[in-house]
């Protein structure tokens, strides 16, 4: 009822209808005859843009706890790599990481024969392996730096009672540091996730066919150059906001105590 | 408030005068990539090759002053119907499909469309001998047409923002085959990173996707430019500037009518 | 020192890298003052949208911050790649459109401006929320106080808004910073001559993909790591006067 009301005051009535003016137009005076045509490649596209999302996520967190306990309190010849990991992939662009691994290893390959028959090979030609690689490592750089923050911001006092209880070390990380330093990264990771989404079109540029080089293919192949990106902006739109309600539900559930904002976990 | 508006109006005044340069001058349309032996960025900085001379050549006989302006390939013709550049000459063929956006001048160079593949890899340019296999063509090009229309049906295609990183991928062995033009790819293949491979011969005939030859890209209703650039093509080519240029390239000639 | 990049085998790596040609690594340094320079740009255009929209959120009329609100929204959603062809296409046209309309012709943009502008107004919607917080965080009695003696809202907003909100817009400007420089690589994919697509020209006209992509990262790391000592400069000196962290905290 509250965001109906919020909805209703007389100015945004008149943004809407401004809005939806737009709309109209667009959907009027803009060519969208080549829509049914690629329908069923943009989906395959869209699916496939989510679910590199969704494993290069996933994966990149399970690197990002590791790669955040080294740092936090791991011995020097574990915090200093971890470290240099982070702050490399933090300090370089995606799209450079991404086309070293393509062409880079690439170019390195014809002096291997031996790879031609390995097992690996049919992996090693198709390019979705690469971008997830990269993704993975550039998600895991990123929130290893935030998981730092997460494990170190653990009260001291709760690892010390745990272990007046007797608990084994690996228990103690299981059952209470982990847990704990998950829900303190958890108003972060939506955040994360979304900028990890605005990563993906990038996996375009090495052959990888997922929503954005459906979008460039239609440009390419129609000469029609506003329509296809501003779909293509609309589609980010709706995943983006769809991430949002989901990390949002996730946080509800997740954190019944006292929750930290995501600046503190940041510093 | 009024501090506000100089601000601003100031830093409007400065991009604008920045960036806004006399309009005199015809920007010519390059593509942002190594394509040899048609035009590849130096170690100096410069452009070079066969088509950098050629634009050099028709612009000083229709006295023209151009300007190379290199921009992605695959928004080539945006950038023109946007206005970022005036002609676009970077091996651009004429095609029907590319005439309803676009006008272009005459053909200044042809050159057919060839497979190119591993040596030790028996095939032929046909749909049939090429099913099952993996060939890389640039987007945006007649071979990306060509390929879908004829080999996507057995083949996988692979399609690349650029023709070096298809190259490329021929080379580290993660596509069997590409498709390109032949007078490039015979200049790859003699290339150490070509000697792997070989050309298997052309494509068969499809001028409606193929082309008629390579000219320049203009903007519709453009018509002062495309004469300036018909007349310094014409000349070129009969006062055997043309023919100067491509005998430093090429061993026969890339011309016909 | 060619004995000692001999033992490396370096010395191939060397001879492409070397500042004059046929070492490519003039061509790496132009690409990356370009860089550089587009970041520069649109880190201060991002300043000043950032801002105006700041002071937009937080004084506007309900219309301006709607609209504001959805301007950061959608930037911050879409990715850039996008937003950067959309706006570089958009863009051109219509300035082209205006120009024709005043009667003053095609007009040229050039790629440096174009990449100012089209990354500065992504920056834009990152340094609103940015200074917003900033603002925020600065103790309302300090501002009313300065209202009290009567401060016209210009110099107020020079002689205590953005002295006493600096300390806490550091940090977050600092990040824009390294994203600015970062997403200038993004302009190699509409064919601007900045760092990265300079790199790959070198890669592929030598093919020594490893070797120049690796040489590249170096360069973007050098500049992250010289901006993390300068903005960790800078930010002592917007605290100064103010107890440290360390110590607000006990």
């Amino acid at each position: 009822m509250n965001t109906l009301r919020a909805l209703m005051q007389p100015h945004r009535i008149a943004l809407m209808l401004v809005f939806g003016g737009i709309v109209l137009w667009c959907a009027l005076a803009l060519r969208w005859d080549w829509i049914p045509v690629y329908a069923p490649l943009a989906l395959e596209g869209l699916w496939r843009t989510v679910w590199i999302l969704v494993i290069t996520c996933v994966l990149g967190f399970l690197l990002a706890i590791p790669l955040g306990l080294a740092q936090a309190v791991g011995p020097w010849y574990l915090a200093i790599p971890a470290r240099s990991f982070c702050t490399v992939i933090r300090g370089t662009p995606l799209l450079l990481q991404i086309w070293l691994l393509y062409y880079g290893l690439g170019s390195l390959f014809p002096q291997f024969p031996a790879i031609r028959s390995s097992e690996l090979w049919p992996y090693l030609r198709q390019a979705w392996p690469y971008a997830v690689l990269a993704l993975t490592m550039s998600y895991a750089g990123y929130e290893g730096e935030v998981m730092r923050g997460a494990f170190s911001s653990v009260a001291k006092g709760q690892l010390e009672a745990a272990k007046a209880y007797g608990m084994k070390r690996f228990t103690m990380f299981r059952r209470i540091w982990l847990p704990q330093a998950i829900r303190n990264v958890l108003p972060t990771l939506g955040g994360e996730t979304i900028l990890q989404l605005k990563a993906t079109p990038l996996v375009a540029t090495i052959t990888v066919v997922e929503l954005y080089a459906v979008s460039s293919k239609v440009r390419a192949d129609t000469f029609i150059v506003y329509e296809p990106l501003l779909l293509l902006a609309v589609f980010y739109l709706m995943i983006a906001g769809a991430i949002t309600l989901l990390f949002r539900r996730f946080e509800r559930r997740g954190t019944g105590g006292a929750r930290l904002k995501s600046a503190d976990v940041r510093t | 408030m009024t501090f506000k508006k100089t601000f601003a109006a100031g830093i409007a005044t400065a991009l604008l005068s920045a960036g806004i340069a006399s309009a005199q001058e015809v920007k010519i349309g390059i593509a942002a990539e190594p394509y040899p032996p048609f035009a590849s960025l130096n170690s100096s900085g410069e452009w070079e090759g066969w088509e950098i001379e050629v634009i050099d050549a028709v612009c000083t006989a229709a006295k023209l002053e151009c300007v190379l302006t290199p921009v992605a390939w695959d928004g080539i013709i945006p950038s023109l119907t946007g206005g970022q550049i005036d002609a676009i000459m970077a091996s651009m063929s004429i095609t029907e499909e590319r005439q309803k956006t676009i006008d272009f001048s005459d053909p200044y160079y042809n050159t057919p469309a060839v497979i190119v593949a591993d040596k030790s890899l028996e095939i032929e340019p046909t749909p049939e001998s090429l099913a099952g296999k993996i060939i890389g063509v640039q987007a945006s090009t007649i071979h990306q047409a060509y390929a879908q229309e004829y080999f996507d049906e057995n083949s996988e295609l692979r399609v690349y923002q650029t023709q070096d990183e298809a190259n490329q991928d021929l080379f580290a062995g993660r596509v069997d085959a590409i498709q390109a033009d032949s007078i490039a790819m015979a200049d790859f293949v003699n290339s150490d990173a070509g000697a792997c491979c070989e050309i298997k011969g052309a494509v068969a005939s499809d001028p409606a996707i193929l082309g008629r030859g390579v000219g320049a890209g203009l903007r519709k209703g453009d018509d002062d430019l495309r004469e300036a650039l018909n007349e310094g093509i014409a000349t070129i080519l009969a006062d055997g500037t043309h023919e100067e240029i491509t005998s430093r390239y090429f061993d026969a000639s890339i011309y016909s009518e | 020192m060619d004995a000692l990049l001999d033992i490396l085998g370096l010395t191939e790596a060397a001879r492409l890298l070397s500042l004059s040609p046929p070492g490519w690594g003039m061509n790496l340094l132009r690409g990356l003052v370009n860089s550089l320079q587009i970041a520069f740009g649109a880190f201060g255009m991002g300043l000043v949208i950032g801002l105006f929209g700041a002071y937009g959120k937080l004084y506007g009329g309900p219309v301006l911050r709607d609209l504001l609100a959805i301007y950061t929204t959608v930037i911050r959603a879409v990715p850039e790649l996008v937003l950067i062809l959309i706006l570089y296409y958009v863009g051109t046209d219509l300035i082209n459109k205006a120009a024709t309309m005043l009667g003053h012709g095609r007009v040229e943009i050039s790629g440096v401006v174009a990449g100012i502008w089209v990354l500065g107004i992504v920056q834009g919607a990152y340094a609103t929320e940015v200074l917003r917080g900033a603002i925020q965080a600065v103790p309302a009695g300090q501002i009313e106080a300065a209202r009290v003696f009567g401060m016209p809202p210009f110099m107020l907003m020079r002689r205590v808004t953005i002295p006493a909100m600096m300390s806490f817009a550091i940090p977050g400007l600092a990040n824009l910073w390294l994203i600015a420089t970062k997403d200038t690589a993004l302009l190699a994919i509409v064919g601007f001559n900045e760092l990265t697509l300079e790199t790959r020209q070198a890669a592929a006209s030598t093919r020594a993909y490893f070797t120049f992509f690796l040489a590249a990262g170096a360069l973007y790391l050098i500049v992250t790591l010289c901006s993390g000592v300068v903005f960790g400069r800078v930010e002592k000196w917007a605290r100064r006067g103010q107890p440290s962290l360390r110590e607000a905290r006990r």
